[in-house]
This record gives C-alpha cells, sequence and structure tokens, in this order.
C-alpha cells in the first residue's frame, strides 16, 4: 500500500512543488497513512474483542440475565489490572508476546499488537457502561416474551446502546491515535516516530510543527464522524 | 387459567428482608377480566410478576393454562412465556425499533417464518387502530398510542393470557378510558383472559368481571366487582370505593362539613333509581334535613351503580335513627365524617 502511495505521481509533484524539502512531506504522509493504518486495525480488533468482553461483563453482573459471579469478578478483575498499567510500561511487557505473534517487535504492524490489547479493557468498560444504561424494563419486556441470553444480547442490549456505542468508537480511534504516537518513540512507525526522530532528535521543528497538526485534525475529524454518526442513530426516524 | 396456591416472595436485601407476598392463593378464570388493586408498595407488581416467573416466588405454586409455571426449566419457560403476554405502566418499547419492527419483536424471539410475521404485524396494527403508524419511532407516539403498540406487541404470539402491570397507570382518564376499551374489546373477541394490576378503583370499575383487594402482602378480599362496590367486605375496600367519590366531591365538602352540624354519610345502591325512594320516607319518617352534596350513577361492569352522598343534620339521636333506618331498608351505608 505505502508502495503504491510513494509510486504514483505524487513524488515528481512533490519534487518539482517543494524542491530540495519535498522530503518532509513525502515522509509526512506515509507516517500520517502508517498512523490511521494502525489505529484502523487495532480500533477494530480492539472493538470486536472488547465489546464481547463488555458484554460479557454487564450479563454476567448481579441480577443480569447470564448471572455468574466468578466470571464477572474474574473479568473484572483482569480489565482492571490491565486497565491500570501505563500504557508506555505495557508497551514493553508486551514485547515477548508481540514478537511470538508479528515476529519482530519494530514496526508499525508490531504496534497493532499492544494498541489492541491495551484498548480491549478500555472498550469493555466502556461499552459496560453503555450497556447499563439501558432500562432494565426493556430487557424484562425481552424476557417476558420468551427471549434468551442471545436474543437479549443482539434485539435489545447492542441496538438499544447503538448510538452510545458508536460515539465508544469515536472515543476509542481518538485514544489509539494518541498510544499509536507513544508506541511510535519505541519505533513503532507512524506520526509518532517521525516527531521523534526529526522533530525531538534532530531539531526539525517544521515536522513537529506539521505532525502535530495532522494529529489535531486527525483527531478532530474523528471526534466529528463519531458525534454525527452517534445523532443520526439516536435520531433515527424522527 | 390461573391457579395461585400458597404463593409467598420474600426478598432479601443487604438491610433486611420483605416479605411482599404472604401466602397468597388466587384463582382466575377463563375469559375473565381479573383486576387486582392495592396501594402503592402492596405488593401487585411482585403478584403479577411471579406469574410469568419475572420474579421467583420463595414458596407456593402457580398453575397457568394447566401448567405448572413455577417449575419448569429454562427451556420450557421461555416457551411458556410466549403465550403469556404482558404490558407495562412505561410501555418498555425498543427505541431502536419503529412501531412495526417493535410488533414484530416478539415474533422473532419465537422464530416464527417473517412472511407470515409480517402478516401477523398487518393484524395487529389493525386491532389496535395504528396502521397508520406502522413506520413511525416510539418517541413519536402519545402515550396511549405507545400503550396501543405494547397490547399489539403483547398479543403478537396469539397468547391465552394478557398480564397488564398498571397498563394505565401513566396515562391521562381519557387514554385510560380508551385503553380499556381495547383491553375489553380483545377480551370478548379473542377469547382473551387478561389478569391487571392497579391502584386505581375506576380501572376496577370500567372494565373487570372479578376483583381481589391486596393490602400488605395479603389478599383481603376476593369477589365480583358489582358486589364488592356495593358491599365492601374490608376498610381497604372501602377506602378504594370512597376514592372514587372523593375525586368527584370539591375538597370544601370535607371540610365544611366538619363546621356544620351534619353528619356526611355515603349511600349506595344498585340500579337506576333503588336509592331515591327510601331516602324520601326517611325524611317523611324521621326530623332529620338531608342535604344531597353529590349523587351519581355509574356503571360498574355495565350494571348502574348509584352513589349518593348526603349531609343529615337534627338531632344527633334522630339522626342515628334515621341510619338505622337506611340500613333496614338494605341499603348499603358508609359514614364519612363524624361530626
Ligand atoms: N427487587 C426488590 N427488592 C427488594 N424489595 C422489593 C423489590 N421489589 C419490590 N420490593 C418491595 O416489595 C414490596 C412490594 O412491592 P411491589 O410488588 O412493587 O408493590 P406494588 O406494585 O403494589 O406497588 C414493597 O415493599 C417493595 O419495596
Ligand atoms: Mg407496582
Amino acid at each position: 500500500m505505502l508502495e503504491i502511495i510513494t509510486a504514483i505521481d505524487l513524488n515528481s509533484w512533490l519534487t518539482s512543488t517543494f524542491g530540495d524539502n519535498a522530503w518532509i512531506p513525502q515522509k509526512i504522509l506515509i507516517a500520517t497513512w502508517e498512523t490511521i493504518y494502525m489505529v484502523a486495525i487495532s480500533t477494530f480488533l480492539s472493538y470486536l474483542l472488547g465489546l464481547v468482553l463488555g458484554v460479557i461483563l454487564v450479563i454476567t453482573s448481579q441480577n443480569h440475565i447470564a448471572e455468574n459471579k466468578s466470571v464477572n469478578l474474574v473479568l473484572g478483575a483482569v480489565v482492571n489490572a490491565t486497565r491500570s498499567i501505563p500504557f508506555i510500561i505495557f508497551l514493553i511487557l508486551v514485547i515477548p508476546l508481540t514478537r511470538l505473534i508479528v515476529g519482530t517487535s519494530i514496526g508499525t504492524i508490531a504496534s497493532i499488537v499492544p494498541l489492541t490489547l491495551a484498548a480491549i479493557p478500555f472498550v469493555a468498560r466502556l461499552t459496560e457502561t453503555s450497556l447499563k444504561e439501558i432500562e432494565w424494563g426493556l430487557i424484562e419486556a425481552a424476557l417476558s416474551m420468551g427471549a434468551n441470553t442471545w436474543q437479549i444480547i443482539t434485539r435489545v442490549l447492542l441496538p438499544e446502546a447503538k448510538p452510545s456505542l458508536i460515539l465508544g468508537v469515536a472515543i476509542t480511534t481518538i485514544n489509539l491515535i494518541g498510544y499509536s504516537a507513544m508506541a511510535g518513540i519505541v519505533g513503532g512507525g507512524g506520526l509518532g516516530t517521525l516527531a521523534y526522530y526529526y522533530g525531538y532528535q534532530r531539531y526539525e521543528d517544521s515536522i513537529m510543527f506539521i505532525t502535530v497538526i495532522v494529529l489535531i485534525i486527525m483527531v478532530q475529524a474523528f471526534q466529528m464522524i463519531g458525534d454525527s454518526l452517534a445523532h443520526r442513530a439516536t435520531n433515527k426516524g424522527r | 387459567m390461573i391457579e395461585i396456591s400458597n404463593l409467598t416472595k420474600i426478598y432479601k436485601t443487604p438491610m433486611h428482608d420483605v416479605m411482599a407476598l404472604d401466602q397468597v392463593s388466587l384463582k382466575v378464570e377463563k375469559g375473565e377480566i381479573f383486576g387486582i388493586i392495592g396501594l402503592s408498595g402492596a405488593g401487585k407488581s411482585t403478584l403479577i410478576r411471579c406469574i410469568n416467573m419475572l420474579e421467583k416466588p420463595t414458596s407456593g405454586s402457580i398453575i397457568v393454562d394447566g401448567e405448572v409455571i413455577t417449575s419448569l426449566d429454562k427451556k420450557d419457560l421461555r416457551h411458556a412465556r410466549q403465550k403469556i403476554g404482558m404490558i407495562f405502566q412505561q410501555f418498555n418499547l425498543l427505541s431502536s425499533r419503529n412501531v412495526f419492527d417493535n410488533i414484530m419483536f416478539p415474533l422473532e424471539i419465537s422464530q416464527v417464518p417473517v412472511n407470515e410475521a409480517r402478516q401477523r404485524v398487518g393484524e395487529l396494527l389493525e386491532i389496535v387502530g395504528l396502521t397508520d403508524k406502522a413506520k413511525v419511532y416510539p418517541e413519536q407516539l402519545s402515550g396511549g398510542q405507545k400503550q396501543r403498540v405494547g397490547i399489539a406487541r403483547a398479543l403478537a404470539n396469539r397468547p391465552k393470557l394478557l398480564l397488564s402491570d398498571e397498563a394505565t397507570s401513566a396515562l391521562d382518564p381519557q387514554t385510560t378510558k380508551s385503553i380499556l376499551k381495547l383491553l375489553k374489546d380483545i377480551n370478548s373477541r379473542l377469547d382473551l383472559t387478561i389478569l391487571l394490576i392497579t391502584h386505581d378503583m375506576n380501572v376496577i370499575k370500567q372494565v373487570c368481571d372479578r376483583v381481589a383487594v391486596i393490602d400488605n402482602s395479603r389478599i383481603v378480599e376476593t369477589g365480583d366487582v358489582l358486589k364488592i362496590f356495593s358491599n365492601p367486605g374490608t376498610p381497604t375496600s372501602k377506602s378504594f370505593i370512597n376514592s372514587i367519590v372523593k375525586q368527584e366531591l370539591p375538597e370544601e365538602v370535607f371540610q365544611s362539613s366538619a363546621i356544620r352540624a351534619g353528619r356526611l354519610i355515603r349511600v349506595s345502591f344498585i340500579g337506576e333509581s333503588a336509592g331515591e325512594p327510601i331516602i324520601s320516607s326517611m325524611i317523611r319518617k324521621y326530623d332529620v334535613r338531608a342535604n344531597i352534596m353529590y349523587g351519581n350513577i355509574d356503571r360498574v361492569k355495565d350494571t348502574p351503580f348509584g352513589n349518593l352522598v348526603l349531609e343529615l343534620s337534627g338531632e344527633e339521636r334522630v339522626v342515628s335513627e334515621a341510619i338505622e333506618y337506611l340500613h333496614q331498608q338494605g341499603l348499603e351505608i358508609e359514614v364519612l365524617n363524624n361530626a
């Protein structure tokens, strides 16, 4: 993908426009792409797994549809423990696991492992909060119709929490953008690496500056997209 | 249709245990509209929720349509629940689905084939008169319309029994009337047994055949609605019946009569005019003045049921004798204040 982007006319256009400084926009474009790629994949994976975990946390809680004290306690403890580890330490802790899965601990693909793992418990708690906002009466109505646990999850809990879950995706994405920059410092690639090597270690202020701008734009964009999708889901039919 | 025996429910809370139902026994016949009335906290919701096992009884048994619901396993219970409709005070409609899809929901649960289900939803929309609102979302509906959706949804799987937990308590009197009319209508058209709970005697008066009065976790009186209206056997029943009269009496009547010398009594009688001749003969016989404070003819289950509130004034002893006379003539008398 990277090769394709950089291979097309863009290169010659950049050279003709920026002359000797053409490497700066080139690097920024590549790094932005890497960041989007890392964040997108880890958001997707962590949301999938975190959603499942969050649903299990909710339905196994006391007086809920699949109450199970021990499962709830264990999962809750794991989630809390993972969440309380600072990300920068987490990055280092999971290096062996990353090597096992991807074969290396350096680069964009390798970063996806710690990013995903760190976001799963975060997503689980967000999901938990969203699902607990649903009025119990709705669940009870479904129970009174003879719904089973799976039907309640897929037809009541998730659809009713949809607007809030969509906002959760946006929040997770934004968090992961921040985390990905941190991963960049330990060689994770993307805008974080760029800012660290050029902006910090080589005093290229312009690269630092542009990186920050790009990050701000990305965060704003995701927030806006999330808000508008959530809004649309809430106001269905109005 | 329903047979409840010695039902007891104790809620265990960290602080103390709450006895919500105490040895409740009750029988609801097929095809009737049975009401349970009680004050807030009496145990009504607990009772009705035990019938589809939303609440697990502490002891006792419940038989619904020949099936011992209290001893079914999870899977059989889910099947049994598909044949017991339930409607709620807060409607409990899914905000993520439009009216059509809300009514579709129970049919999805019971895995009715889609084509058949869609056709059924069409019929149900017609029954509750909401065909034109099929594509509308619940937030755009009025309370009455929401409850109609709730009713349609509860009827989807052609239940034999409908449970109603204060279904009209969030509605204004006019809307309540129309919803009760709908319930009465489906009761006779679909041969549906309805068990409803309420704290409002008007609801009982408008639709119920029989009623049970629940007070403090126990059933204190059960019987024909008309009989309980004309001859309430317990203080709780009396106060519920008076609550209707009082609703329609201006507050001042009770206040000012405390200053007056008169005694306020409520006379109730069945039939259009059964009370009048007796009262006029009382006035002829005794030296009392009777001031009519309030009078109406109500309909209880389609039978005219009269209520008169009289202020009797005169010599204390004579007033007492006059009241005794009314009693002897077979009128139901209740003294509302003692001057
Ligand atoms: N889940 C519960 N936990 C503890 N106590 C409860 C619970 N539900 C109801 N109660 C108590 O049981 C009693 C009966 O409640 P309920 O059946 O809701 O009465 P009603 O519907 O007649 O107002 C009340 O004292 C209430 O506080
Ligand atoms: Mg209640």
